[in-house]
């Protein structure tokens, strides 16, 4: 089945309601903290509070002795019993080297190297036993010097033995020789300086986990919120703790929220995981939210040159980009490939550039390590380059849309110059729509409308592109993976024909229970409600890498489409039986098996109840039963793309920016419920004109004190800071998968920021400032207006 | 201390330690888990129920202080029959919800709003969310979901 066929199916395309709603709105959701076991005891980290000190002795006599207290595990207790945290994904150096690739301890190894590495764990009758007894963990610490600045970082001092100047990699992508030919001769280069500054993903669920484990069976048990709970087994048997995988079962419950930073294998999750057969008991560990700020994995932290060589009419020839990225204090499970081939190979855009070359230097620092947050080197990417392009087209004295629409791919597969294919789009459509719906035509009215108000009022454009759809595993794989990036779905049609679908995608906020039902019933001709997504249980589901880089639908739909058409298959040759007629000639649609040319017909649900109760069946050649799994792994990236125009207001006495007009329009190819997506395009949209306004994580550079360790200090969007969006949609089909969808869960986080950014800009040009630094906060803008006037 | 207290409806009587919080009372004591914590600020809302008429965040404030109050939490929202209060059935009608987290208290707090502001316009419900952080749905179904609801309750 095509995609434009699978499109005009029932149920695709419809905003059904969600099935999950009713649990969740009448508070019996079951998320992980929720969960009691029987004898549960309670753990408690005790974390570093310097970003970088030697452990010179850790005292747990007086904790050990103290009421309730089960145990006080430190560095000295998991040492050369189980391995460090692994990272995912090997990046090579231009000479061939690998990475640096510094142990990640899952209990501290006599040093400490972030403030909230994990020193010690103590477990406890009660949480409040545990919380009295940590306190009671003596550590003597000697203080070190924080690296905190990775621009300082090559000085010192080092923050592990096997990267004496702080640096884990250098990656390239490109050929720099001949990019640098075309500089030399372009008639002009645009440069531009950025930072894409650190955030912290807060989900509103902190991370939670309780492990169990039965002596009969030697089974272990974990409930993690978690975003991939068959990567967090294998990561933590295969790497860590060296169990056989069969014993270990991971279940991610109801999840609150995840946006990458529940994708990782926590230190957490296997120190519980291990001490629950030491102890013999359920542990439950749920982080306060302070521990979330210092402890869960931050994203972006770039600083980045950008340089883009143009012919006299403003079309680009080639570009230029030098990286640094902070990757914390050590590199998590995904570290390495966000600022690399998840950041360097969307450089493109939807441009037409013939030439690129990049270079990446990833740094250790004394800070939380840092991953993917929503988007994962693609906001970074698209900031990089729609804050650059708009640059170059105020520099040529060309207006933001013209000098894209002159640079637009227009012709497809596309092939870049830093890797991609590109499949679809249609990007002149996308930037079209936007303008009509952004009302640009009255954009100059409501200017002066502004400027008799005192106020300055700018428009900003941002035309992105995100490769999803994660991925083709050899294609990966070739780029140093270390796993492989397929999805598993399998269909179980029961005897009364209705069905349940074990998905190896995690819903966590997406919707897959109600968006992969709508799917499952359109091709059987069900209804939704006939249908039940399982997902995030390793005991239930085959197998499964999970959810990020919005590759549910995508990668996990198709695997349940590949599982449909043998279902399909299947069901025609049972039905071909039951009416005596050749398999070739029997069809299948809205739910009833016919014979090519006839009026004879059967219902699926006898189909199915045939397959089950086998008397009139051809048991010679078909073996009982209706029950299919399939295993997809993508043929290529998808590519969702589409343009962004924020309006702005910006009173240049206190340099507050409203937002005063978002329009986003997007090309996810065939959607199955809008109403979902233009969900997932909201959250993404606040996320990132939170990043552009709001959001910064901040370490004391001296002292290396996370300062935004709260939501009192770090800034969070409210109801009140956004008004409401104008959405559009333009669609191209994938030409690659069944479903003909590219994915929409990150787009807004990374289309938004250039787009805000380059609208205050905009305001602030005639007031002579030319450059500011997210997040775009009133105090920054406001010394941006001093500066300029000075 | 004992503490007695009504919970959706329902006279609770217990014996609890002086420094238990309301939203550990009514998730490990009475296993009304659908009060959640997602932070130790009393900033993100979403452990809000509604004491003797009033939206609190039940992360501060401690158990012993409800003594004689009238709590509802999210479970105590529907009717005996199960139907939705009309906020439930809006958040549901208008996807004001995705990962579930922050719900309960937004449903909590947006009931609150309504029975002291029944005419809010949208700028004073954006406002009056203040309280309340969402990481999901950029607040734009929530807005759309509360003068749903505002329509429907004064229907």
């Amino acid at each position: 089945m095509g995609a434009t066929e699978f499109a005009k199916l029932p149920h695709i395309g419809e905003s059904v309601k969600r099935k999950e709603d009713l649990r969740f709105l009448t508070g019996v959701g079951n998320y992980t903290d929720d969960i009691v076991q029987p004898g549960q005891k309670y753990a408690v980290f005790v974390r570093s509070p310097y970003a970088h000190a030697n452990i010179k002795a850790v005292d747990t006599a007086e904790a050990a002795a103290m009421p309730g207290v089960a145990a006080v595990f430190t560095g000295k207790d998991v040492e050369g019993k189980m391995g460090g945290l692994p990272c995912g994904w090997l990046i090579s150096n231009p000479d061939g080297s690998p990475m640096k690739e510094p142990p990640h301890p899952i209990l501290a190894q006599g040093k400490v190297r972030y403030v909230g590495d994990h020193v010690a764990m103590v477990v406890a009758d009660t949480l409040e036993q545990a919380k009295n007894a940590a306190e009671a963990v003596a550590v003597d610490y000697e203080e070190l010097a924080a690296v905190i600045d990775m621009k300082k970082a090559s000085q010192g001092p080092a923050l592990h033995a096997e990267a004496p100047d702080n640096h884990c990699y250098q990656w390239t992508l490109g050929d720099k020789a001949a990019v640098d030919a075309v500089f030399a001769g372009a008639a002009h280069v645009t440069r531009i300086d950025l930072v894409n500054n650190r955030l912290i993903p807060n989900a509103m669920e902190p991370r939670a986990a309780n492990a169990s484990y039965n002596r009969g069976t030697d089974e272990y048990q974990l409930y993690v919120a978690n975003q991939n709970p068959h990567v967090e087994r294998l990561l933590m048997t295969a790497f860590v703790l060296g169990l056989p995988e069969h014993k270990v079962r991971v279940i991610a419950p109801d999840v609150g929220g995840g946006f990458g930073s529940k994708i990782f294998l926590y230190a957490e999750d296997v120190a519980l995981t291990w001490a629950a057969k030491q102890l013999n008991c359920a542990i439950k560990w749920t982080a306060e939210r302070s521990e979330s700020f210092v402890s869960d994995a931050h994203g972006r932290d770039h600083i980045s040159h950008a340089e883009m060589a143009m012919d006299k009419d403003g079309k680009f020839l080639a570009m230029r980009v030098h990286t640094d990225a902070n990757l914390g204090a050590y590199l998590s499970t995904f570290a390495s490939a966000v600022p690399t081939i998840l950041y360097g190979t969307l450089l493109a855009g939807q441009y037409a550039t013939p030439q690129i070359y990049v270079e990446v230097d990833g740094w250790f620092t004394s800070t939380a390590p840092v991953d993917a947050y929503r988007g994962a080197g693609r906001p970074e990417a698209t900031y990089l380059v729609e804050r650059l392009v708009t640059r170059c087209a105020w520099d040529l004295g060309l207006s933001q849309d013209e000098i894209r629409k002159r640079n637009f791919i227009t012709q497809f597969p596309h092939q870049t110059p830093v890797a991609l294919q590109y499949d679809i789009g249609d990007y002149h459509a996308c930037m079209n729509q936007s303008q009509q719906l952004a009302d640009v035509a009255g954009f100059d009215a409501r200017r002066a409308a502004s400027e008799a108000k005192g106020l300055r009022r700018g428009i900003g454009y941002s035309s992105y592109i995100e490769a999803c759809g994660l991925a083709p595993s050899n294609i990966a794989g070739a780029l140093g993976a270390r796993a492989g990036l397929f999805e598993a779905g399998e269909v179980r049609v029961h005897p009364t024909g209705s069905v349940t679908v074990f998905t190896g995608s995690h819903s966590h906020g997406q919707g897959h229970e109600t968006t992969f039902a709508q799917l499952v019933a359109a091709r059987l001709g069900l209804t939704p409600d006939q249908v039940d997504i399982v997902h995030g249980d390793t005991g239930r589901v085959p197998f499964g890498m999970g959810t990020y880089g919005s590759r549910s639908l995508s990668v996990g739909g198709t695997a349940i489409m590949k599982a449909l058409d043998k279902i399909e298959a299947k069901a025609k040759k049972i039905a071909a039986h039951l009416m005596e007629a050749s398999d070739a000639d029997i069809e299948f649609a809205n739910g009833e098996f016919t014979v090519k040319g006839t009026d004879k017909k059967v219902p699926f649900a006898q189909v199915a109840l045939t397959a089950y109760v086998p008397h009139n069946y051809p048991l010679d050649k078909l073996e009982p039963g209706l029950n299919e799994t399939a295993f997809y792994d993508p043929t290529n990236f998808t590519f969702p793309a589409g343009t962004y125009i924020c309006e702005v207001e910006v009173d240049p006495a206190t340099g507050v920016v409203r937002v005063d007009r978002f329009t986003a329009v997007d090309d996810f190819g065939v959607i199955v419920n809008p109403m979902i997506v233009e969900g997932q395009v909201h959250g993404g949209l606040v996320q990132g004109m939170g990043q552009a306004l709001m959001e910064h994580g901040v370490y004391d550079p001296d002292s290396g004190q996370l300062l935004t360790g709260s939501y009192m200090d770090y800034t969070m969007p409210r109801a009140a800071d956004f008004p409401e969006f104008k959405l559009g949609h333009v669609c191209t089909p994938c030409t690659h998968n069944p479903i003909g969808s590219k994915g929409c869960g990150e787009a807004g986080a990374i289309g938004s920021p250039p787009a805000v950014i380059n609208a205050v800009l905009d305001a602030l040009k005639p007031l002579g400032v030319t450059d500011i630094d997210m997040p775009a906060t009133p105090h920054r803008v406001w010394q941006a207006i001093q500066s300029a006037k000075a | 201390m004992q503490i007695e207290l009504k919970v959706n409806g329902r006279t609770v009587t217990a014996d609890v330690p002086p420094n238990t919080l309301l939203v550990q009372f009514l998730r490990e004591h009475l296993r009304l888990t659908g009060t959640h914590q997602g932070c130790d600020t009393a900033q993100c809302g979403a452990c809000t129920v509604i004491a003797d008429g009033r939206s609190i965040k039940a992360c501060n404030a401690l158990a012993v202080q409800m003594q004689g109050a009238d709590i509802t939490t999210i479970e105590g929202l529907a009717a005996a029959d199960g139907t939705l209060h009309p906020m439930q059935a809006a958040f549901k009608e208008c996807h004001g919800l995705q990962c579930g987290f922050c719900t309960p208290g937004m449903v909590m707090s947006a009931v609150d709003l309504l029975a002291h502001n029944p005419k809010a316009s949208e700028a004073e419900i954006r406002e009056q969310l203040e309280g309340n952080i969402c990481r999901c749905t950029g607040y734009q179904n929530i807005v759309k979901a509360v003068q749903t609801a505002q329509q429907t309750m004064a229907a």
